[in-house]
């Protein structure tokens, strides 16, 4: 039996971890390289670190920073931020990355996320989605792509893009609720539900963990093969450890 | 002279499993040199992505006539990942795709109706005791990402298994072969005591 995944994810802005509520107003959370240390030995099953610099001018500083944390973490580290060509990615991936993501640059050149799967193989595109509802009030009216930290929007269905990212050859998709990320009122489980189903690829769900149940509802209702979260853990308010006591208190298969 | 050579033929991450090694006190070295490779007393075969490119690529560098030599030598090799896949005779991927042949059986895309890649932490059940598994306890979790697995046709070779959908050899062993379809070097504690092992095999 596959267990959930627990992801801490580092938000990365000139060197440091920092986090942004509804990616804005970021406050500083410590040393990227520190932290990865302290999830690895805390029983992260994964650690991402998100580059939300992002400009092409800092790629070798970037690409240092990801062999530092990566030296000290044995667990998957995935990677993304930026990345704009398959050269990008190589360096990352040499750099000791296992995993990319992909977002802006997927939605201007879709045939990216092919030549990264067809060069490295599926297993490490991770194609990542901003989404956010149509109309918070209703549901039914579905979600839309948004890049640049959740600013613009693509004009594309969350759900199409999905299906179609794994058409292409995502591995898997980093789903990210612009409208709960960094509310800590809970993951958007309708949102994820939604995608996951759509797809036979794993879903990782992100944004707006606050309490321990979250991650469970994400798990279980919202059909994620993972969840993601920030701050809630840089911050210390639970440790991984404490997230998988509870889940699995409730059943769920965790490591 | 080096210990443990992880071959480097041009295909992905092998800093980690260089790294892995390291942190258990061994030492290995990541290398594309004949010499080095011939001089190793082990050998790492890592390999990611798609099986026909590892093995194309493996080709171009005469490393399969080198591994097939070396193995028949009785030097202790480890495939990891699709360098375990690497081991057998023919892969499902892109019609059919000869591996080196070192141990009999193939390679097979799972099942349609399963979420692939099998991408995650999933259990080890060990078939009985092996040198491999020193310090290993039963059903450990280990890091695997994979569309394929290997279906050796000697069952007794399978010295691991592993749950997803069907019940699969995660783990192989027979003579100085050995093949895990995990990431050791992914998977914390329980691989890096396992690349440990294998460091020790005799």
């Amino acid at each position: 039996m596959l267990a959930k995944r627990i992801i801490p994810c580092l938000d990365v802005d000139n060197g440091r971890v920092v986090k942004g509520i509804r990616f804005v107003s970021l406050v500083d959370a410590g040393d990227p390289v520190e932290q990865g240390k302290r999830y690895d030995a805390e029983g992260a099953d994964e650690l991402t670190f998100l580059d939300i610099t992002a400009s092409s001018d800092k790629r070798d500083i970037v690409t240092d920073l990801v062999r530092r944390v990566a030296d000290e973490v044995f667990i998957p580290f995935t990677v993304g931020g930026g990345l704009r060509t398959v050269e990008d990615i190589r360096a990352i991936l040499r750099a000791g990355a296992d995993k990319i993501t992909l977002n802006t640059a997927a939605l201007e050149q879709p045939e990216l996320i092919s030549a990264c799967a067809e060069t490295f193989g599926s297993q490490c595109v991770v194609v990542a989605i901003d989404a956010r509802g149509r109309n918070a009030d209703d549901v039914t009216r579905g979600w839309e792509v948004y890049t640049h930290g959740g600013r613009r929007n693509v004009g594309i269905d969350a759900l199409e893009w999905t299906i179609r990212a794994q058409q292409l050859g995502a591995g898997e998709i980093l789903l990210t609720s612009m409208d709960c990320d960094g509310t800590r009122n809970g993951y958007d489980i309708e949102l994820t539900r939604a995608v996951s189903s759509a797809v036979r690829i794993p879903v990782i769900a992100s944004g707006g963990a606050g309490r321990l149940e979250h991650f469970y509802e994400a798990l279980t209702d919202g059909g994620a093969s993972a969840v993601l979260a920030a701050s809630l853990f840089h911050f210390g308010e639970f440790s991984i450890a404490e997230v998988k006591e509870y889940l699995r208190g409730r059943g769920v298969t965790v490591r | 002279m080096s210990q443990i050579a992880i071959i480097d033929y041009g295909v992905g991450n092998l800093r980690s499993v260089e790294k892995a090694f390291a942190a258990t006190g061994c030492e290995a070295v990541v290398s594309g040199d004949e010499r080095v490779l011939r001089e190793a007393q082990r050998l790492v075969l890592p390999g990611v992505g798609a099986f026909g490119a590892c093995m194309k690529a493996l080709s171009e560098r005469r490393f399969d006539r080198l591994v097939r030599e070396r193995v028949k030598d009785g030097t202790p090799l480890l495939g990891v990942c699709v360098g375990m896949q690497l081991l057998f005779e023919e892969s499902d991927e892109f019609g059919s795709t000869p591996g080196l042949g070192l141990l009999r059986g193939r390679v097979k895309r799972f099942n349609g109706e399963l979420v692939v890649p099998h991408v995650g932490w999933n259990r080890v059940y060990q078939r009985g005791p092996h040198e491999l598994f020193a310090d290993v306890g039963d059903e450990s979790f280990f890091y695997f990402v994979h569309s394929y697995y290997c279906e050796p046709e000697d069952e007794s070779v399978a010295a691991g298994e592993t749950d997803y959908g069907v019940r699969y050899a995660s783990v192989v062993a027979h003579k100085n072969i050995c093949g895990v379809q995990f990431h050791p070097e992914k998977s914390q504690a329980a691989g890096l005591r396992l690349l440990r092992n294998f460091a020790r095999l005799n």
